[in-house]
């Protein structure tokens, strides 16, 4: 591992990238199994504290590059770092530490349906080993928060969609992420409950966490000034005017 | 997450619904504890009854006269009698010797004229050396064999110990299936909370937490089945052993189980619980090593 940080640290002194970067792409290219790649050539740093969109049609490889970012797969060539650490190749009993400092919204939720809302949403917190006394207050709060205050002892099956998925902004969000990555977070919500979820992410980046939000909402992007746009086609990342691979290097992008 | 055994919060508990008697598990472990105890058990006895009977035949000698006139055998029990390392001598009696004679001549059929064989049991002093005894006693008594108890039980004392032996390999045997029956166990549970596990590992729960959860799982349910198994066990010993142990007491001249074998057999269950964790633990997590 110390040889594989020296590699790493020396290549972004090459490149010159600063030291603020939360995520690094170098290269990176993801297939599944011998088919061809999802993922091509993708080199692009997040700066730590940016608000991101990640855009593309469908297809593109949205959910693939967001599960190299929270570290449920690992890159088929090319080299990913997180945190300041190079872990294309970490040993399988260190990631956790890393996931734990990520918050992910899973497109399709992946709420434990026989948990309680409350249950799913103390569920970061009890792995990293809070107390109930200690966890008890937050996740009410942040329950309260999403609007299901009262819905808490309700188990997914029975919320709505877009309960469910607020249920799963709040497991994501509860830790207080240093890297939130969000697939679709508003898609099954309303207006009014989409904005309030905004408001909540960009009230969690001013507070320092990274956002990469996954979204076809247009809106949504419109609404978030400051936010930096990330598009993939085909596998491949859009980054005409070279923001991505040369981000500017304190707070908030742009 | 605490990594008690198998306490765990009332949370901990929340993530793997279904309490204990719910699958085959319990069931399984209670029949092998079962059949584990009852093979130990006879095994155990059978080790103690070679023992037994291997300790009485020692130093226990016979010494075979063919014509067991009266005379000869009381010279023949005053020559043993001054060979130095012989420490009892005890002739069967004549009328023994024919009650037994007749079972295969019958009744009459040994005249007054006819030469009954005479046997004298020794005893020699341990440490000594049989070999130079026996060729002092046949110098000293023209015609009489010396033969060693011990080689007349050999045969039985064989089949014993190769009946002890395969007690031993049966115990390890339902030991091996109890084993397989726990990791496919644990291969299902692990199937029915797939999507349990992968959002545990996708917030950061490590390989150790996520196999607790199972382990302590597997472990109640052991847990329960080896106390079933195990009482059941223990209560057939004593019902409807309890009268071949009396037998073999009676023919051992011992009793079949001491007090460190049925301390042996109360830990049998104990060990079935914890071959179960340890083995749902080792399924668990060679499993979850597949995964990223």
């Amino acid at each position: 591992m110390a040889r594989r940080r020296t590699h790493a640290r020396s290549h972004f002194t090459r490149r010159g990238w600063p030291l603020s970067a939360i995520v690094e792409f170098d290269s990176v290219g993801l297939r599944y199994g011998t088919g061809a790649e999802v993922l091509r050539d993708l080199d692009f740093r997040l700066a730590k504290g940016g608000f991101y969109f990640l855009t593309g049609p469908s297809g593109a490889g949205k959910t693939s590059l967001l599960q190299l970012l929270y570290l449920a797969r690992r890159p088929t060539r090319g080299r990913i770092q997180l945190f300041g650490q190079e872990l294309t190749d970490a040993p399988r009993d260190v990631l956790p530490n890393y996931r734990r400092r990520i918050g992910v919204v899973f497109q399709d939720f992946r709420l434990i349906r026989h948990l309680s809302a409350f249950d799913n949403v103390a569920l970061p917190l009890r792995i990293t080993g809070r107390s109930e006394a200690e966890l008890e207050g937050p996740v009410r709060e942040m329950l309260a928060w999403v609007g299901l205050a009262d819905r808490s002892s309700a188990r997914p099956p029975t919320l709505s969609g877009g309960e469910q998925q607020r249920v799963a902004i709040a497991r994501a969000v509860i830790s207080q992420p240093e890297l939130l990555v969000a697939d679709e977070p508003t898609g099954n919500v309303d207006a009014e409950m989409a904005a309030r979820l905004l408001h909540l992410f960009t009230a969690l980046n001013r507070l320092g966490t990274t956002i990469v939000v996954a979204t076809h909402d247009i809106s949504l992007i419109a609404r978030t000034p400051g936010a930096q746009l990330m598009r993939l086609e085909k596998g491949s990342m859009a980054d005409p005017t070279g923001s991505l691979r040369n981000p500017p290097s304190e707070g908030r992008s742009q | 997450m605490s990594l008690s055994l198998l306490a765990g919060t009332e949370a901990e508990r929340r993530l793997l619904p279904g309490g204990t008697l719910r699958g085959p598990t319990p069931y399984v472990i209670a029949i092998m504890t079962f059949a584990m105890m009852i093979v130990a058990a006879a095994g155990l006895a059978l080790a103690n009854a070679a023992g037994i009977v291997a300790g009485a035949v020692e130093h226990r000698y016979v010494l075979q006269l063919p014509d067991g006139s009266a005379p000869k055998l009381a010279a023949a029990v005053n020559a043993a009698k001054a060979v130095p390392g012989v420490t009892s001598v005890e002739p069967v009696p004549e009328a023994e010797m024919r009650r037994t004679l007749e079972k295969w001549v019958g009744t009459g059929g040994l005249g007054e004229d006819l030469p009954v064989p005479a046997i004298i049991h020794l005893n020699l002093e341990p440490n000594t050396h049989a070999a130079r005894i026996g060729a002092a006693l046949t110098r000293a008594i023209p015609g009489a064999r010396f033969i060693a108890e011990q080689a007349t039980v050999q045969p039985l004392l064989g089949s014993l110990r190769a009946l002890r032996w395969l007690a031993v390999a049966m115990v390890l045997l339902m030991a091996a299936a109890t084993s397989a029956a726990v990791v496919l166990a644990a291969r299902g549970a692990l199937d029915t909370h797939r999507q349990t596990i992968e959002v545990m590992h996708g917030i950061g729960a490590t390989d150790q937490q996520v196999a607790l959860l199972f382990q302590r799982k597997i472990a109640l349910d052991a847990m329960v089945g080896a106390l079933a198994g195990g009482a059941i066990a223990a209560l057939a010993l004593l019902l409807v052993g309890g009268g071949g142990l009396a037998l073999a007491s009676d023919l051992t001249g011992g009793p079949p189980l001491h007090l460190a074998d049925l301390i042996a057999l109360a830990l049998l269950p104990v060990a079935a619980v914890l071959i179960a964790t340890l083995v749902a633990r080792f399924a668990v997590l060679s499993a979850l090593h597949k995964v990223i």
